[in-house]
């Protein structure tokens, strides 16, 4: 039953949007759709309107960091394989959208990445009100810009910091401490 | 608040003065630090811009860095009037990544400590509903309760407020003979102060009056906002998580979801008070049906064992070294986990590269998401109702600012 509700999910995401589907991928319980980047505002717009989908419900909206590495152990399988359009290679920046059909009990996630150097994504605020405060957090911590965002400011760290702090390359803990060597914590 | 409305669209725009108020970060009467520069027509709400992020804690990096079972008492600093929700909400997460099979028994132990976290949760918004409005007596009844349920919890994992319950498996401990003694003990004293504190305000002309047509969403905004939980079922969405995606066995219990039709301050507290109800009536089924079994599932790797195996037995004594010191690596996947939290859908979102810390962990947080509606709801209203719009949303700081 609910394999087939999938398979028809993703016929008429490819019926409309043949060339921007990326991979489909069953991820634990969740159908997880990597698209290009281009038009995932109207591929949502289309999932609101259609009839047959009804994703009227946006339940979140982050974004994760893949920092580019010359290892060959890739971060996280598939994620490493997406071409983003730049000629050197780079880290990205994914968005993962999270929609949910509330009268068929459906959800799908649907996931683009951007390049790290110039993250840029039109808003969702015209199809979902609720995207606003999750847009500006994704801007806050990763430095995601979302062209016509009515108001795109930082929204939890202070107005003034310069960096974004979730991306990969700040650590967590003050690099200039000498007192706190990883060794000491099984680290 | 029509009449007054079209009056100030009378007067031409130039003539008219505005004053700004600053309310918050810290004031008595928004409950937590919440920071709202309104722009004022009189005591008319004409626009209001929130603040927030005053108490950001960076969880979600501050995870990235954890091992998993150090990350549970982050969860319990969202929100904290429900903390055992949102520990077990992680619990499983990890389980679901992990595929383990957890035994019925821990299941219903989850569910009962999951509903008296609501029935916390929920007791503390009314009653501060009530406070809000002025009446302080039910307020005073319902912490007595509170302190009842905290009691519990202290007899399971030590622990009250931000609680650390159960491990990634399981419970630590067996409920002790005297944890079910003050749960029974809850379960006779809980309903007739509920039912008594339902008399002083919920067909109290004056409560009425007040909350009525005060605060209110429509559904079709409210779902536009993303709301979830009681908020969104007193809009008159029936959607809880517990049923469109039950979770821990809450498919073997029977209970009804309650809904609301305007969405205002009076439905949101009916919804929460009738929510009460059925956690106390789910709590019952639990305790009834309570299967035998295990307090734990056998995951090793994650479950600390017990201390005299740790010295007899070498396996025991390297898991538990693992564990201490974070040592243990999960297998690689992408997972989400909802359940049904005090204020919505509260969702873990997980990546692991299969490393001992989590490559990236986001929490859905149902009060950040719903508060942006604040400014949209307050609009045209008075300052008074604002207020008490606040509260009855129930936005607890913690979760919001994350």
């Amino acid at each position: 039953m609910a394999d087939s509700q999938e398979e028809k999910l993703v016929s008429i995401i490819k019926e409309k949007f043949e060339d921007q589907v990326v991979l489909v991928e069953q991820l634990y319980d969740f159908l997880t759709i990597t698209l290009k980047k281009d038009k995932i505002v109207e591929i949502i717009r289309f999932l609101y309107d259609n009839p047959e989908t009804k994703f009227q419900f946006l339940t979140t909206i982050t974004a994760i960091h893949y920092p580019h590495t010359n290892e060959s152990r890739t971060v996280m399988g598939q994620a490493s394989n997406i071409v983003v359009d730049t000629p050197a290679p780079e880290g990205k920046i994914a968005l993962m959208y999270q929609l949910h059909n509330l009268y068929s009990n459906e959800r799908v996630r649907l996931k683009i990445y951007l390049p790290e150097s110039n993250p840029v994504v039109p808003t969702l605020t015209t199809v979902f009100s609720a995207a606003n405060w999750m847009e500006r957090e994704a801007y806050d911590f990763f430095g995601v810009i979302f062209e016509g965002h009515p108001n795109l400011k930082r929204i939890l760290n202070v107005e003034d910091m310069v960096i974004f702090p979730m991306r990969k390359e700040y650590p967590l803990e003050d690099q200039t401490r000498d007192d706190k060597r990883d060794e000491m914590f099984g680290r | 608040m029509d009449s007054t409305t079209t009056d100030i669209d009378k007067v031409i725009p130039e003539e008219k003065q505005y004053s700004y108020l600053n309310l918050g970060p810290t004031h008595p009467a928004t409950h937590g630090i919440f920071q709202n520069v309104l722009k004022m027509d009189g005591e008319i709400i004409v626009e209001s811009e929130p603040t927030i992020g005053y108490i950001h804690r960076a969880f979600e990096k501050l995870a990235e860095r954890r091992p998993y079972n150090q990350i549970t008492p982050i969860t319990d600093r969202l929100n904290y009037c429900s903390a055992p929700i949102n520990n077990i909400g992680w619990h499983m997460t990890v389980e679901k990544l992990l595929n383990v099979e957890i035994p019925k028994r821990v299941q219903y132990l989850r569910v009962i400590i999951m509903e008296l976290a609501r029935i916390t949760d929920h007791l503390i918004c009314n009653a501060v509903i009530g406070v809000d409005t002025g009446a302080l007596t039910g307020f005073v009844y319902m912490f007595q309760q509170r302190e009842l349920v905290y009691e519990i919890y202290e007899e399971i994992c030590g622990a009250r407020l931000t609680t650390n319950i159960g491990r990634i498996g399981g419970f630590e401990r067996d409920f002790s003979p005297k944890a079910w003694e003050k749960i029974n003990k809850f379960m006779k004293e809980f309903p007739l102060v509920l039912k008594e504190f339902e008399n002083l305000l919920s067909r109290n002309r004056i409560f009425m009056d007040r909350t009525i047509g005060c605060g209110g969403i429509k559904a079709d905004r409210a779902l536009n906002y993303s709301f979830t939980g009681p908020n969104l079922r007193a809009a008159g969405v029936d959607y809880d998580v517990r049923v469109a995606k039950p979770y821990s066995s809450y498919q073997d219990f029977d209970f009804t979801i309650p809904v609301g039709l305007n969405g205002d301050v009076y439905d949101r507290f009916m919804v929460r008070q009738e929510e009460m109800w059925q956690s106390l009536n789910i709590i019952k089924q639990a305790m009834d049906k309570l299967p035998e079994g295990p307090f734990h599932a056998e995951v090793p790797e994650f479950y600390l064992p017990p201390k005299e195996e740790v010295y007899n037995n070498m396996e025991a004594l390297i898991y538990q070294f693992k564990i201490v010191m974070g040592e243990t690596d999960v297998p690689k996947g992408e997972v989400y986990h909802c359940v049904e939290g005090g204020n919505g859908e509260l969702g873990f979102y997980l990546i692991s590269d299969g490393g001992r810390t989590p490559f990236r962990l986001h929490f859905r947080r149902p009060c950040y998401i719903f508060y942006q509606a604040y400014p949209e709801i307050i609009k045209g209203s008075m300052l008074s109702d604002a207020i008490l719009t606040m509260s009855s949303m129930n936005v607890i700081a913690g979760e919001l600012d994350a």
